[in-house]
């Protein structure tokens, strides 16, 4: 094992996937000499040169869909979206088109693209450098959807996208770019649609995806000094989503909370509360419980009042413990 | 641009024909209620899908819009595939998913129409990325109308293409509508060819003519393939009918359409080849026949063809 930061995870995926498949290359803003704004492409130019780390033009809806076109004929682009905000840019490129030329051309054509993105707030980077819209792109049917929270993930994560030859929106979280991790020294993969299970617990089932683990661990390792069990499932995939893993914690415990960064309303929360009503409402306990923020956009100066964090993690706990259904 | 021979001549002729019988057929059929949803023809537009693929080879490909019949046919799709397809049937290229709107065959470098305007622009250029990045030669064509020119990605790719050298000719089909919307109410300039300085590539402008139309193509995609780059190539079509087949064209003055059936491609090629006796009128009437029939063909290939099956409906969405 070694120790390497989230962000440097990024990098080394990128780097092992361009060195075992010539298609593979990686396009963007700043992402050549600059290295990427938070430098996760950094050395990759000199490496592979202008011509498979390119700079672009501020262009986000014309490299969407070049990014397309490029993988409907044979190459494997990584194209880093700087924000996810700017992912507004170009959904056209995303939505009607990525999504959907393999389905509407009668699978003549496969669309292996990666799309990465740096989500969330933390920054104080205020309105349009901080959201959450992980959900937006759960709703599209051919769209693949992965959040992961930790350095082995983003980089088993990314690797599996790469690989994938579907478009795979990854969702990094500018939080966490800064965080060590242990990963193997040799080559491994995370499979796409597979949940994590942080720490076993018997209670109360928690499911939460990319910043909002760390946090929801945090409120378990308080609620464990309460006599509280908690059973901490990391999602990593928000689609698909590992249904299989959630309905059997739950059926476990009985209890299940929901927590992401992303505005509640809509969410990934809303999703997987209403499968496992749909599925199991037979074994639950009491009333799923949603931890998200607040139904504003993500404000500069009140962003540590708006962000959900353990505090908010922890009460929706002792809640469900006390309501009964 | 190559010397065309005289069957080169016959066969262009002969597919600016078919484009029409097409589309008049699938009027017939459309408004019988046969074709759900909404198609477009291209009537009046022959020249441009036909004389711009007479400079491709298979291997090159097109992307074309929701006007996009005769370039499909022009890049050599069989008349059935293409009839079963629009007829939404299971042995379409697309397995009915696309019908007229978003008609793909890969087979044939045909990356598809598509039913956002402007959409298939930086699809294209993508596709020439692609083309560029592998060292191979194919040309990318990525046919538009001058409506698109007012959306962000036909800026967008066409700074990139420029930028980067990429095999790609970018053919504007100017037929003065954007839907329903004439050009001076959205456009301060007459052609659209002029923005090309701006991207540092060559803008040409031509008339509806097969001729002309053969030949700018020529030179663009030749310089295309020599890598130095893209071109914009308006051509200054005409629409005879509406945006969509039942566009009743209450926007649109009678000398307006007028104006357009007298700019018909498809006579003055063939007067053309008329008087410099590469064709006959005979030969002409024969040809006519043989595409009629061909046509019926389809269309009854098309209406004996199964639908697909509701169990299939989410097949294939991922790869």
């Amino acid at each position: 094992m070694k120790e390497i930061r989230y962000l440097w995870a990024i990098n080394e995926a990128i780097r092992e996937e361009m060195e075992r498949d010539g298609n593979v290359l990686l396009i963007g803003e700043d992402v050549g000499g600059p290295g990427g704004s938070f430098g996760a492409s950094r050395g990759l130019a000199e490496r592979f040169g202008p011509e498979r780390v390119v700079d672009t033009p501020i262009s986000e809806a014309g490299i969407m869909g070049l990014a397309a076109g490029a993988a409907v004929c044979g190459l494997r682009p990584i194209l880093e979206i700087m924000f996810m905000d700017f992912m507004t840019v170009c959904m056209d490129g995303i939505v009607n088109q990525a999504a959907k030329l393999r389905y509407m051309f009668g699978n003549q054509y496969t669309v292996p693209l990666v799309i990465r993105t740096p989500a969330g707030g933390g920054l104080n980077a205020g309105p349009q450098h901080s959201q959450c819209l992980e959900a937006w792109f759960a709703h599209v049917p051919g769209l693949k959807v992965v959040m992961p929270a930790t350095p082995y993930d983003v980089k088993g994560l990314l690797k599996s996208a790469i690989r994938d030859d579907n478009p795979v929106i990854v969702v990094e979280n500018k939080a966490l770019h800064a965080m060590k991790g242990n990963i193997p020294e040799e080559e491994y993969l995370v499979p796409i649609g597979k949940a994590d299970i942080k720490r076993s617990g018997s209670d109360v089932t928690v499911v939460a995806t990319s910043r909002m683990v760390h946090e929801s661990a945090k409120a378990a390792d308080r609620l464990e000094k309460e006599g509280i069990s908690v059973e901490l499932l990391d999602l990593r995939s928000i689609s698909p989503w590992d249904r299989d893993t959630v309905f059997t914690s739950v059926a476990k415990t009985h209890r299940l909370v929901i927590a992401h960064e992303a505005v509640k309303s809509f969410g990934t929360g809303a999703e997987v509360a209403a499968t496992v009503s749909e599925e199991m409402i037979h074994e639950l306990d009491a009333p799923i419980l949603r931890v998200g923020a607040p139904f504003v956009p993500v404000p500069f100066s009140l962003e540590k009042a708006y962000l959900p964090n353990s505090e908010d993690v922890y009460k929706a706990v002792k809640k469900v413990l006390e309501r009964i259904l | 641009m190559s010397e065309l021979t005289k069957g080169e001549f016959m066969a262009s002729y002969r597919d600016m024909v078919k484009i029409r019988r097409v589309e008049e057929t699938l009027m017939d059929v459309f408004s019988a209620g046969e074709i759900p949803g909404f198609i477009h023809v291209c009537i009046g537009q022959e020249a441009t899908p036909v004389a711009v693929c007479k400079n491709l080879k298979e291997s090159d490909c097109i992307a074309t819009t929701h006007r996009g019949h005769g370039h499909a046919l022009a890049k050599g799709i069989d008349l059935k595939l293409f009839m079963a397809e629009l007829f939404g049937k299971k042995n379409g290229p697309c397995l009915g998913r696309s019908g007229s709107m978003h008609l793909a065959y890969k087979a044939l470098g045909i990356m598809g129409a598509n039913g956002i305007v402007g959409g298939g622009i930086p699809i294209a250029t993508g596709a020439a990325f692609a083309s560029k990045y592998k060292k191979n030669t194919d040309v990318i064509v990525c046919f538009f109308g001058e409506g698109s020119a007012g959306e962000g990605t036909f800026h967008e790719s066409l700074n990139m293409a420029s930028l980067w050298k990429l095999p790609i000719v970018y053919v504007c089909e100017n037929n003065g509508w954007a839907e329903f919307t004439s050009q001076s109410v959205h456009m301060p300039i007459k052609d659209v060819a002029d923005r090309a300085a701006s991207y540092n590539m060559p803008g040409v402008v031509v008339p509806n003519d097969f001729l002309e139309i053969y030949a700018a193509a020529g030179d663009a995609v030749e310089r295309a393939r020599r890598g130095e780059g893209p071109t914009l190539l308006e051509v200054k079509s005409r629409r005879w009918h509406g945006h969509f087949v039942g566009d009743a064209q209450k926007y649109r003055a009678a000398d307006d359409i007028e104006g357009a059936r007298a700019q018909d491609c498809i006579a003055r090629f063939e007067n053309y080849l008329f008087s410099n006796n590469l064709l006959r009128p005979d030969e002409a009437a024969a040809l006519d026949r043989e595409i009629r029939d061909s046509v019926s063909q389809a269309i009854e290939f098309a209406r004996n063809s199964p639908f697909p099956d509701p169990s299939e409906l989410t097949e294939g969405l991922y790869a």
